[in-house]
């Protein structure tokens, strides 16, 4: 019988400990970022780390994305294990040039020979109106490019197995943390994301979705805070007699098709809900993934995604763009 | 000497300005209490307020007509207000409201008025490169209008702002660019992350002239900015400005500010640029009722402008996927001409 775990903790504590472990078991473990020092963070991802670690390993940074990003790589390739922050994962347009063509390319380009085991950590998001430049998620940008592992948590168990994970690997590791999960005290949490995690360390495999609520009737993929808007849809369907498999992805690269498919081929129906851009996106790939292997077993599908529009200002605006529940729960009525 | 109008004009941008910080904080924080939720209140989002920053808004815009192009960052409001945007409908976008300036899609960080050229946005550095973009569009058509980038002390280790001063430099561009200097990049103090005590020698790089305006003070900063804004007027290029102002407030609402030292905040709070600059009007003859009716005029401007933006309707949710485009998505044109591209023969 496992240990009954009771001990709960937001997810920006999950991921910090998880840091701080690693950090005290491996002297070449370093984050790098703006305001992680004294602030801890803007989003608490360092809380606590510089009063443990010092200056030297939690290091503050000029607001030089390109230098410090592209600084990582190169102390990667050294064989160090340096986690990056971006503040908001929209900055990675300053910088994309390391994260994209060396970063992710060099461990190919080498044909194997150099690895770069490094992480970066980038807040995503939106739901508090921080608009156009502040609010994006990019998922499907950073999982197009290849050469990157991609990792979102959705709970705090999930933080913490999955940012093990991360600094071990000896892959760049993209872990894009939400803001609304954080648990953060000027940015309020939704309920799901503050779990139980264990003391000890573990590690979550990448590749492997976790199912997060049971049903015979619908499929429903996601990440991140949607996983927790697609739970409460799936409660209010139930109430219905319509029966939702919620599944959180954890990774993009790589994917777990197959625990899709599996579920696909119970339901026949797919909606795919994400808090990135539609077009060439994250829903876009889960489809045609599911229609590469099981195309038959496709009854209904629908997708619940940003409109290809930036993010706007106004409440009322963005929320319109944005899915809440009531839009998964719509888009699963539309299947049925 | 600088003329008392031109003294008193800057004055009031300065009350207005700090005022407006001052109001716009009293009613972003309304309905984020007790506990802070950014995501509650009357004002959506983040807000950096630019109070302490007045000196280097009015003292360089004082120069600039309407259209010379001003970019500014994340902490805008002051410059806008010198610059002369449009100060209820900037106030509207900033309470998300349908008649603001971008219709409640940009909000504070990315306030848009064309009518006085004036941008802003929220990634650093970023309106340096458009400023350079504005005095290349001046050189080409040799009209005499000049742009200015402004920028925080946090910015200067950008690629965009140092790429920006090279390009400027090389083509002779009339731009002016304005750090802004604070001491603080949110919880990062400069020394951390420059070894440069003076921003503007950034400018010795690119052989292009550099001052820094050592003291918060709006005549200093006019006098500088002249000889600045007159040398890319004159098409004599580019020139780096720095400029010593003081955030009287945190980096955004809601920044407890436990990294900064509470001598430096008291400091901050002391040394004002408002009140030099009324120093400045005295000895220049104007006396206190005339100072108080200025203050009184630059109150009743902002309340008005508050009033008229909290009665503003609330953007359609509709509207959401509107202004995408300026043409129709197919272009210029929806048919596609009939050519014989086969030659005519058979
Ligand atoms: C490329 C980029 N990196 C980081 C940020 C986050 N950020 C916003 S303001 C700021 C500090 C800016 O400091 P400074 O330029 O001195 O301006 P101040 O806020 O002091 O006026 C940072 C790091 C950003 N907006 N863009
Ligand atoms: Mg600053």
């Amino acid at each position: 019988m496992a240990e009954e775990i009771t001990r709960e903790l937001t997810m920006s504590r999950a991921m910090v400990e998880a840091i701080a472990g690693e950090m005290r078991a491996d002297d070449e473990v370093f984050y790098m970022g703006e305001d992680v020092a004294d602030y801890g963070g803007i989003f608490d991802s360092t809380e606590g780390l510089r009063e443990e670690f010092g200056y030297d390993r939690v290091m503050d940074v000029p607001i030089s994305e390109t230098a410090y990003l592209g600084a990582a790589v190169g102390a990667a390739q050294e064989g160090m294990r340096p986690i990056a922050e971006l503040m908001f994962v929209d900055f990675f347009g300053v910088a994309m040039d390391q994260i994209y063509n060396q970063m992710a390319k060099n461990t190919y380009m080498s044909g194997g020979n150099v690895s770069v085991p490094m992480v970066l950590t980038a807040a995503v998001g939106g739901t508090y109106n921080d608009a156009a430049q502040h609010s994006q998620t990019l998922y499907g940008t950073f999982a197009h490019m290849p050469g990157m592992k991609v990792v979102v948590p959705s709970t705090a168990y999930e933080a913490k197995g999955l940012m093990h994970n991360a600094i071990r690997d000896d892959d760049p590791v993209v872990y894009l943390f939400h803001k609304r999960l954080m648990g953060i005290g000027w940015l309020p949490a939704p309920d799901g994301p503050k779990t139980p995690v264990p003391e000890t360390d573990y590690t979550i495999p990448f590749g492997s979705a976790d199912v997060k609520h049971a049903g015979e009737d619908v499929t429903i993929v996601t990440l991140g805070l949607h996983v927790h808007r697609a739970l409460e849809a799936a409660e209010s369907l139930a109430e219905d007699g319509i029966g939702a498999e919620v599944i959180d992805l954890r990774s993009l690269v790589p994917l777990d098709t197959d625990t899709i498919v599996e579920s696909v081929e119970k339901t026949g129906t797919l909606v795919v809900v994400d808090e990135d851009y539609r077009s060439y996106g994250v829903t876009g790939e889960i489809v045609a993934s599911v229609a590469d292997e099981a195309v038959g077993a496709l009854d209904s599908v629908e997708r619940v995604a940003l409109p290809d529009v930036p993010i706007p200002y106004a409440r009322s605006l963005e929320n319109e763009v944005v899915a809440d529940a009531g839009d998964i729960e719509a888009a699963v009525r539309r299947t049925q | 000497m600088v003329a008392l109008t031109e003294l008193t004009e800057m004055y009031a941008d300065m009350v207005t300005a700090r005022h407006y910080e001052e109001r716009l904080q009293e009613e972003y924080l309304e309905g984020k209490q007790p506990a802070f939720d950014i995501s509650a209140g009357p004002i959506p989002g983040e807000l950096h307020l630019a109070a302490g920053h007045e000196a280097a808004g009015a003292g360089v815009c004082q120069h600039l007509r309407d259209d010379d192009t001003v970019t500014a960052p994340h902490r805008p409001h002051h410059v806008a207000i010198a610059k002369g945007v449009d100060l209820k409908r900037m106030t509207a976008e900033i309470f998300g409201r349908e008649t603001g300036l971008g219709k409640g899609k940009g909000g504070h960080m990315h306030l848009f008025d064309p009518d006085v050229s004036f941008a802003c946005s929220g990634i650093i550095a970023e309106g340096c490169p458009p400023a350079a973009g504005a005095g290349l569009a001046a050189k080409k058509r040799n009209t005499d209008s000049v742009a200015v980038a402004y920028l925080g002390e946090g910015a200067i280790d950008q690629g965009a702002f140092l790429e920006s001063l090279n390009f400027a430099a090389v083509h002779d561009l009339p731009v002016v660019f304005v750090i802004e200097d604070n001491d603080w990049a949110i919880s990062m103090p400069k020394e951390r992350v420059t070894d440069l005590e003076d921003g503007s020698k950034r400018a010795d790089g690119f052989d292009m002239p550099g001052r820094r305006v050592d003291v918060d003070d709006a005549v200093a900063v006019y006098d500088a900015a002249r000889e600045a804004v007159g040398r890319a007027r004159d098409q004599n290029g580019p020139t780096l400005l720095e400029i010593q102002v003081h955030r009287r407030m945190g980096h955004f609402m809601g920044d407890p500010e436990s990294y900064r030292p509470e001598a430096d905040q008291a400091a901050a709070a002391q040394r004002d640029s408002i009140e030099r600059l009324a120093d400045d009007l005295r000895a220049a003859g104007t006396d206190d009722a005339e100072l108080e009716d200025l203050r009184a005029e630059a109150e009743a401007r902002v309340e008005e402008a508050i009033e008229w933006a909290k009665d503003q309707p609330k953007p359609d949710p509709a509207a959401a996927h509107e202004d995408m485009w300026v043409n129709p998505p197919s272009g210029v044109t929806d048919s596609e001409p009939d050519f014989d591209l086969a030659g005519g023969e058979d």
